[in-house]
């Protein structure tokens, strides 16, 4: 295990008891010898894990309130593959099931589950769970060790595994349709969905916009009256649970207000200079899983950096990317793989980002006394 | 290798650079000579069985690939079993046959070049038994999803019926690098084939998103617009760009009889339908890598 | 590597045709054992990665760049264990690439007439193999300083490996990534395939869990031998794997 960051709020507390080894001898009274940090927080991972699940919950019940009862098959079966991996495949040799007990496995299985489409059978949730966790994790050593959100891991795995799939969007049901469930969501493991019918699938906003250059109406996007993944349609509640997160000093604030403020003002600029070509910026922000990107994703406190300015780099980054892809790339969504790829940044960004310590230079050299 | 003390035999070589002596001097005594003899005689034997080896398997791929391109040829405008080159002429502007013999009398001298019809320029023109013109196939290229989409199209630019407009009448995509499972399925999906069997030209061609209306609409593949998009972008500026230039119809270059053997590809046209001509690329794939699995 | 002979093929070479020209059975069947799992250029070594995750995202394929490596390492495995008493010291190295190169060229035309589907599929990667440090380490470690039947025998040995390596991955990749083997549909019309299987990170995931599966079974059985004999020997596969 590598040193803990010391000014990382999530990682002093982590009980990793392969670190402490076997059994430290007891405290001598005259001298206690203790590393630090000294000065904690009295927040624990699991607690800050049941923070954001709570944060989590209006987006879960809008979803469900969208998409029908879909929705909880799909976040069911993409949490429920998440634990079952991190339940077999303890990481660095804890015994089975302790791992589990932080939390972090369910939040990865349910931030997943909000990133799919409500037609996606209940396999591929499932699949997309265990690949975000076991590749995304558990390979490179368990919580605080991933290089990658897990949660998108999984996504870009199913992205990459079963296209057609994972780009069928079916449209909202409505109060009638609620209790139906998607036929497609119970497809046979290993089996291929039945065909989708025509009249219920339709195109998200930015696929819309890209593809037929049809805007979608800024209050359909602000409600969540829209197609698209389950937990990213409602962009008030987004933002309205971000800020209480945010408030709540659960994440960083300045990871997503970068992100935001960066696709704000780069899809302005390119909107002034074509607004034929281009989408208006509010439609750039509230469309896709930008927000839900932006308050969930990219805030992930292992995965991003943790200096501010390293912070501001990194959502400016993710901003720069997601306006990029969106208007020049293949696909018409580029939030995950702009997330992922400033996360492979993150540790250069860290270099860069790191503040001055007391007694040391920019460069962290001893300043000579 | 620090001691630059020559051994007692080491033969002043004056050819040989420095560093060959030092090493030579110190770990064994073999002259430059040597060196260089083994490396020209490895080099002229791998030359031998390099060239035997060409000799032998040159007349096997060209078959090859002639045999694909009939195949692709006959499949895009049906009924056809004969096919010639044709070659747009920036000089005459216009259209004529290509033979070997006659670029080779252009170009004054007889070279290995002259015997490829110029890229970018020539089309086939597709004939039946009799010798009569039945259409054109186009190759044509631009960019896909991934990489370069090369396709092949049948052109009929005749009415046979009275009202019959001038018509794509096949598509085949010779080469593409398109996602599996949902862009390949501009080759692998029936249905879109189906899109250019009969395909009018006139207003150009578009893409439709829902059941087409006209004879001018492809329908896109539901999760592949982009690969759908790509092959109509590149048969619109195709046709477009060759369209123009082809003779009224009724003059189409007639199909020239070549008496000379070493024509293989034109004899080889010459013969009566093979069996692949019927059937699709894909089972071609099969009947090819079969032999392989035994 | 296998064989930690004396620095110097050409003396070598001389001390062996001196020793005689018996041939020693156990001895080639030794050679030609190692290389399929013991010392497999793939699972142990970890070498000729670029094809391996490159050309194997169909059993086909894998068979093609097997046969057409193994073509390649055997004849380069004769010509160099034959010549070594012949090739300079200081000009082995080109010497051997020349030798190496030719048998890939002969390979490559060779496929591109015989089986032109599959040629087209492998592209580039035939004459990559020219790069394959398999080939070159095994003219260098063994044919260089062995005589001609036992190259041949690890030769055969390590192709046998390597194509085995190749099927393990290609397979499996087919199955998942088209639901077919061989071409020949085996998991049902209805399977959905995992299209990245057959595309290249499906090629490092695989080969990953491979690896994974390969040394967790040889630390198993490295474990259970280390129990039954109670003495600490628990060298051999996990070290060199690791």
């Amino acid at each position: 295990m590598p040193p803990l960051a010391p000014n990382d709020p999530s990682r002093p507390t982590v009980s990793s008891p392969s670190s402490s080894g076997g059994g430290s001898p007891p405290p001598s009274p005259e001298l206690l010898l203790k590393a630090g940090p000294f000065l904690r927080k009295g927040v624990t991972t699991p607690r800050l894990m049941v923070d954001v699940i709570l944060g989590l919950g209006p987006v879960v019940l809008a979803a469900i309130y969208f998409f029908g009862l879909s929705a909880i098959l799909i976040i069911l079966a993409a949490t429920a593959g998440a634990a079952f991996t991190e339940f077999i495949l303890p990481p660095g040799g804890q015994p089975r099931g302790r791992s589990l007990k932080d939390g972090s496995a369910v939040l990865t299985g349910i931030l997943m589950g909000l990133c799919l489409p409500p037609a996606i059978p209940m396999w591929m949730a499932f699949l997309g769970g265990a690949a975000g966790i076991g590749l995304g994790k558990l390979a490179f050593g368990g919580l605080g060790q991933n290089l990658f959100n897990p949660a998108l891991v999984g996504r870009a795995f199913l992205q990459a595994a079963f296209p057609q799939a994972i780009t069928t969007w079916s449209s909202q049901g409505t109060v009638a349709e609620f209790s139906t469930i998607r036929p497609s969501n119970f497809a046979l493991p290993f089996m291929q969905p039945p065909p989708p019918v025509d009249t219920i699938t339709t195109a998200t906003p930015l696929g819309m916009f890209k593809f037929e250059g049809q805007a979608e109406s800024l209050n359909n996007l602000l409600v969540g009256n829209t197609a698209g993944s389950l937990g990213e349609t409602c962009a008030i509640l987004i933002l309205i649970c971000g800020l209480i997160l945010a408030i709540r000093r659960t994440f960083d604030w300045r990871i997503p207000l970068s992100i935001l403020a960066t696709v704000g003002i780069f899809s302005l600029i390119l909107w002034l200079l074509n607004g034929e070509r281009f989408a208006t910026p509010l439609h750039m922000l509230t469309s896709g899983g930008l927000l839900f990107g932006a308050v969930y994703m990219a805030t992930d406190p292992v995965t991003s950096p943790i200096a501010p300015r390293g912070t501001i780099v990194f959502g400016i980054g993710i901003g720069l990317l997601v306006v990029l892809i969106r208007n020049w790339g293949g696909l018409p969504e580029g939030v995950m793989y702009a997330i992922l790829l400033m996360n492979a940044a993150t540790p250069l960004i860290e270099r860069v980002g790191q503040p001055r310590a007391f007694g040391r230079t920019e460069g962290g050299k001893a300043v000579a006394s | 290798m620090t001691t630059n003390t020559p051994p007692p035999d080491a033969q002043p070589d004056v050819e040989s650079t420095s560093v060959e002596l030092t090493v030579s001097a110190v770990d064994s005594q073999v002259s430059s000579v040597r060196l260089v003899a083994t490396l020209a005689i490895a080099a002229m034997l791998s030359g031998l069985l390099l060239a035997a080896a060409y000799e032998i398997t040159l007349p096997i791929i060209e078959a090859n690939n002639a045999e694909a391109l009939q195949a692709a040829v006959f499949k895009v405008v049906p009924d056809s079993t004969q096919l010639q080159p044709l070659v747009w002429d920036e000089d005459k502007e216009e259209l004529v046959a290509w033979s070997p013999k006659k670029s080779a009398d252009g170009a004054g001298e007889e070279s290995s070049a002259s015997e490829e019809p110029p890229a970018g320029l020539v089309i086939y023109g597709a004939y039946d038994e009799n010798r009569q013109f039945i259409g054109y196939a186009i190759e044509a290229a631009g960019a896909g999803f991934q990489d370069t989409i090369r396709l092949l199209y049948g052109f009929n630019p005749r009415a046979v019926l009275p009202d019959e407009p001038r018509h794509i009448t096949g598509m085949e995509i010779l080469e593409s690098r398109e996602t599996p499972g949902l862009g390949d399925k501009i080759y692998k999906d029936p249905k879109f084939a189906e899109n250019f069997l009969f395909l009018t030209v006139d207003p150009s061609i578009e893409l439709v998103k829902d059941n087409p209306t006209a004879k001018n609409q492809v329908d896109a593949i539901t999760g592949a617009t982009i690969s759908s998009k790509a092959v109509v972008k590149i048969l619109q500026k195709s046709t477009a760009d060759w369209l123009p230039r082809l003779p009224k119809p009724g003059d189409e270059p007639a199909f020239i009889v070549i008496d000379d053997e070493q024509q293989q590809q034109q004899q080889e046209a010459e013969q009566p339908p093979a069996e692949e001509s019927s059937e699709d690329a894909e089972s071609d794939t099969e009947g090819e890598e079969d032999p392989d699995n035994g | 590597m296998a064989d930690s002979g004396s620095s110097n093929p050409l003396m070598l070479g001389s001390q062996q045709q001196a020793g005689g020209g018996s041939v020693d059975p156990d001895r080639m069947y030794r050679e030609f054992a190692k290389g399929i799992w013991k010392e497999n250029p793939v699972f142990v070594q970890v070498l000729g990665m670029c094809p391996m995750l490159a050309v194997t995202n169909s059993a086909i394929n894998a068979v093609a760049m097997g046969a057409a490596t193994a073509f390649v390492l055997v004849f380069s495995s004769i010509f160099v264990s034959l010549l070594r008493s012949f090739i300079p010291k200081q000009v082995r190295i080109s010497t051997y690439i020349i030798i190496i190169a030719t048998f890939v060229t002969v390979a490559d035309m060779a496929l591109k007439a015989a089986f032109p589907v599959v040629h087209k599929d492998l592209g580039a990667f035939i004459s990559l193999i020219v790069v394959n440090c398999i080939i070159l380490g095994r003219q260098e470690a063994f044919a260089s300083r062995n005589r001609p039947l036992y190259a041949v025998a690890d030769a055969i040995g390590m192709s046998i490996g390597f194509a085995f390596a190749l099927l393990c991955l290609g397979a499996t990749r087919e199955i998942l990534g088209s639901g077919t083997l061989f071409k020949y549909p085996i998991m049902g019309s209805n399977f959905q395939p995992w299209v990245i299987m057959i595309l290249p990170p499906g090629g490092f995931l695989m080969l990953g869990m491979i690896l994974l599966v390969f040394n967790w079974a040889g630390q198993t059985r490295a474990k259970r031998r280390h129990r039954a004999d109670g003495e600490a020997n628990a060298g051999g596969e996990v070290g060199s794997a690791s």
